[in-house]
């Protein structure tokens, strides 16, 4: 069995941040390991723009972004292996992969960070209904398709969900010459972010469909038809005569992300509201030395916000191995209460942070008009007022750890509405 | 093939494969047809995956006769074939105590029917089920019952058969068959046959084959039947098939875990005038679910990977109906095979083949034939050493193609290597589990995708998803860039 100090899990843009940061800091003997044959992860196939103006303050592509990153786990000469499976890791941080170069490896590991990113729901995920023909496609494969590979898989496209990642295809497709004759959203409210409602919707007049769904799709002879997509009330229910049937020869779906956690679950870890691990401050997992970070903790917006979450990780991971990360001292369980949909971390052992408590989070619903309130016990800690928020951004507040009195073991995010 | 052909089966789900395997221990050429492009795409498909042991069929029909016989051919025949069986028993419960004599009429019925089983109180249903609902009142259990995998086993069986010298046409609809003097000629789309014997063996179809050589005095219909698939999210649900009381539509919603330890859910029953209507609805499954929860309660349905449904081949007869046409002993019928064909299907090819072929065509024994496939290796169930000695020589088997499932690519080339390859996404997907897990190939279907257009030298616009018609990469990009 090899050692190591530290093996990273998924080589994207987590990944290598997590890999820098501890490198920086003075941890050498680094593993990443990645499934794919590039280190990148997703952002190899988003080659649109907007990456990088928090982290670099100038806009680039996702492969542009990420190469940045690759270049100096290169330069830095860190150890990465591609195409590499991990199929498990226990408890005391023993991880198995496979590669067709060495077989199967086991390697011991004194602390890891799990940086496995999200997939997408899919088709069988929300239980569409009707035909069950070829022509439905998560967004993401529609755009590895035509960004890597070079094909578009339709030129009459309707697209269920407002994710990021639909609303980008909406705008890349039609630059491909497709039609894309809509955007239907289940919800009141669009689930991507406004400038790209503005940017791939807008500017190209598709329409979005709010609170509408599919209630049908048609395609008898193995490729799809039709679309049927009506309108539904508070509960989801189809309202009578609001049909409208779209004739096409794809639906992508852009429904949601999902942390990919099987590992975790081999670990027989719980779950957050997120359906990612449960961690601490320093985004460490419910398991001693084994850290979590970026979209397998929870789905963000932004790589950039990615990326630092994975810095927070590999600073943990080496005040880990430094010893100095021993989940001592007062804890707090952190809640999300009214209007808050989860909040990344849930416990903070408040005597080993770093002199500002980060709190991330997302409302469960757009608010206007409202305060956000953070609570230690029943006092108020600080309010925060909103003229507007919305599920789609991510909330993160800073606190000074000193304003917490350790007077209680719970802190709370509500949401007051005035 | 040669000028006449003994045998040509019509149909290659399970039943016209097990024949088609049978058939290939005799000395006879043998041809089998099938329209889909994939053996097994059908009902074989899209079905529970338990073989019953047969407690339910009326006692002296068909059903039970060869339910209960092929329940004891499958774990030789899994054997052989490498297919995954498990004999993990059947509980069929009472949920109300009204319900409890018709437990004890099963018991009954078992007995008739020469199946062991066993009445439990509610006291030992919920020692051995801790999942079931508080509220059940009792239990049959019926430990011969098992779960097997129906892709495998099709897929197997027919390889098999192919191994011993059957020639298989798949894509190739049958259109018509003239009956001449004491043989037939079947013409399909891309040809025509002379053949001694004609099996139809056609599934929901198989009504429709038989009155292409004479009028028919009864109907094979579709009943749909809708499920819902969950992961296999690292606890345990239910360790038996876990059955409500039968009804006249059928063994009614079951919940049971599968040789992939994944859940099933269904089915749902419905007569559907259309033989290719897989369609689901939301309405029909929530009538699942709410069902499904009466027996357990708390299934969690967000842990559901798909929704899928199948069509029961349901003879207006009630019965399976194995026999031969009015018109000639060489035209044989193993027609109307719905629950429990899967189960009983090695005992159908066995008295399709003993009390019709046998009476047609001399059977004799082929010397060198051999009832099994060539092993199938899973990296992901060897040990460390195996592992390591695999990879060794085998560098393939390192590399993992779907990450869900952890299917490497070695398993996939040795697919394509086999002598029923697959040749669509779907087709490789029964095989090999790549993209039947929680992201249901959003990230290793463009893998399998490449692969299969570097095997089989195509296009990736080529390749099909499923059926015709279902290319995924449709337009190339850059070549419209060329044209215009």
């Amino acid at each position: 069995m090899i050692n190591k100090d530290l093996v990273i899990i998924g080589g994207g843009s987590g990944g290598m941040s997590a890999a820098l940061e501890a490198y920086a800091l003075g941890v050498k003997d680094i593993l990443i390991l990645e499934k794919n044959d590039y280190l990148g992860g997703i952002l190899n196939q988003c080659i649109h723009n907007g990456f990088g103006l928090q982290e670099f303050k100038e806009e680039l592509t996702g492969p542009e972004f990420m190469s940045r990153f690759s270049k100096a786990v290169k330069e830095k000469g860190i150890e990465y292996r591609l195409k590499s499976n991990v199929y498990d890791i226990s408890k005391d941080k023993v991880v198995s992969y496979s590669n067709e170069v060495e077989g199967f490896v086991k390697v011991k590991a004194k602390a890891i960070i799990l940086t496995t990113g999200c997939y997408e729901r899919n088709a069988g995920a929300i239980q569409i209904p009707g035909d069950r023909p070829s022509g439905v496609y998560t967004a993401g494969q529609a755009q590895l398709y035509l960004n890597c590979y070079g094909y578009l898989v339709g030129k009459r496209v309707f697209i269920l969900g407002s994710g990021d990642i639909g609303l980008i295809m909406a705008r890349r497709m039609t630059l491909e010459g497709a039609k894309v004759l809509g955007v239907a959203e289940l919800m009141p409210y669009s689930a991507g972010l406004n400038r790209n409602i503005v940017q791939c919707l807008k500017d190209f007049d598709i329409p979005l469909y709010l609170s509408h769904t599919v209630k049908q799709v048609i395609g008898k002879d193995g490729h799809i038809e039709k679309v049927v997509i009506a309108k539904v009330d508070e509960k989801f229910n189809f309202i009578e005569g609001t049909d409208m049937v779209f004739d096409v020869d794809a639906l992508l779906l852009s429904v949601g992300l999902v942390p990919n956690v099987d590992l975790i679950s081999k670990l027989g870890l719980h779950f957050s509201r997120t359906r990612g691990a449960i961690v601490n401050q320093d985004m460490e997992t419910e398991v001693e030395g084994i850290f979590s970070a970026g979209n397998a903790l929870h789905v963000h917006d932004l790589v950039d916000y990615v990326v630092s979450e994975a810095r927070e990780a590999a600073k943990g991971a080496v005040k880990y191995l430094n010893g100095e990360l021993k989940n001592e001292g007062h804890v707090y369980d952190v809640e999300a209460s009214n209007g808050i949909g989860y909040v990344v971390p849930q416990k903070i052992y408040v005597d080993e942070a770093e002199d500002n408590l980060i709190f991330k989070f997302r409302v469960r619903k757009p608010y206007k008009m409202i305060n956000l309130v953070i609570k230690e016990g029943d006092e108020v800690i600080r309010k925060i007022p909103k003229l507007a928020i919305i599920p789609s951004e991510m909330e993160i507040v800073k606190i000074a750890k000193d304003k917490f009195k350790k007077s209680s073991n719970k802190i709370t995010i509500s949401v007051e509405e005035k | 093939m040669p000028t006449m052909i003994d045998v040509t089966i019509i149909g290659a789900g399970i039943v016209g494969s097990l024949i088609a395997r049978k058939l290939s221990s005799y000395d006879l050429n043998i041809l089998v047809l099938d329209k889909e492009n994939d053996v097994g795409n059908v009902t074989s498909m899209a079905n529970s995956a338990i073989v019953h042991s047969g407690y339910d069929p009326k006692p002296g029909s068909l059903k039970a006769i060869l339910n209960v016989k092929g329940n004891a051919l499958y774990p030789k025949m899994c054997e052989e074939l490498d297919v995954s069986f498990d004999q993990i028993g059947s509980l069929t419960v009472a949920i109300y105590d009204s319900q409890l004599p018709t437990l004890t009429d099963l018991a009954e019925r078992s007995k008739q029917n020469g199946v062991p089983v066993k009445l439990l109180s509610k006291e030992e249903v919920l020692a051995i089920e801790p999942n079931l609902s508080p509220e059940v009142k009792g239990a049959l259990l019926a430990p011969t019952a098992g779960i097997v995998n129906p892709f495998t086993l099709t897929v197997h069986a027919m390889e098999n058969a192919c191994d011993n010298g059957v020639t298989l046409h798949l894509d190739e609809e049958v259109i018509s068959i003239d009956k001449i003097d004491d043989h037939f000629k079947v013409n399909t789309t891309k040809g025509s046959y002379e053949t001694k014997v004609v099996i139809d063996a056609a599934g929901v179809y198989s009504d429709k084959i038989h009155e292409m050589v004479e009028p028919i005095d009864y109907k094979v219909e579709p009943r749909k039947g809708e499920y819902m698939v969950l992961d296999h999210y690292g606890e345990k649900l239910v360790n038996h098939v876990i059955f409500p009381l039968p009804s006249e539509k059928g063994k009614g919603i079951l919940v049971t875990k599968t040789t992939s330890d994944n859940y099933l859910v269904g089915p749902s029953s419905e007569f559907v005038d259309d033989k290719e209507d897989l369609s689901t609805d939301k309405l029909t499954l929530d009538d699942v679910r709410r069902q499904a929860t009466l027996m357990v309660p708390n299934i969690p349905f967000n842990q559901v990977i798909r929704t899928f449904s199948g069509l029961r081949p349901t003879p207006t007869t009630h019965d399976f109906i194995l026999g031969t046409a009015k018109c000639s002993k060489n035209f044989i019928l193993a027609s109307g095979i719905e629950s429990p064909g899967l189960a009983s299907s090695p005992a159908i090819a066995d008295y399709v083949v003993e009390n019709f072929v046998s009476k047609v065509l001399p059977l004799v024994k082929k010397e060198n034939w051999n009832p099994r496939v060539r092993k199938h290796i899973h990296p992901r169930d060897l040990s460390e050493e195996e592992q390591a000695k695999l990879v060794k020589e085998h560098k393939e088997y390192g590399e993992i193609v779907c990450n869900c499932e952890k299917v490497s690519l070695g398993e996939i080339l040795d697919e394509l290597s086999r002598s029923v390859p697959p040749k669509t996404i779907k087709a490789l997907k029964k095989r090999t589990r790549a993209g039947f897990g929680k992201c249901q190939g959003g990230f290793c279907q463009p893998i399998v995708l490449k692969l299969l257009a570097e095997h089989y030298h195509l296009d990736m616009s080529d390749i099909l998803l499923d059926k015709d018609g279902s290319n995924i990469c449709r337009y190339h990009t850059k070549e419209d860039a060329k044209n215009d």
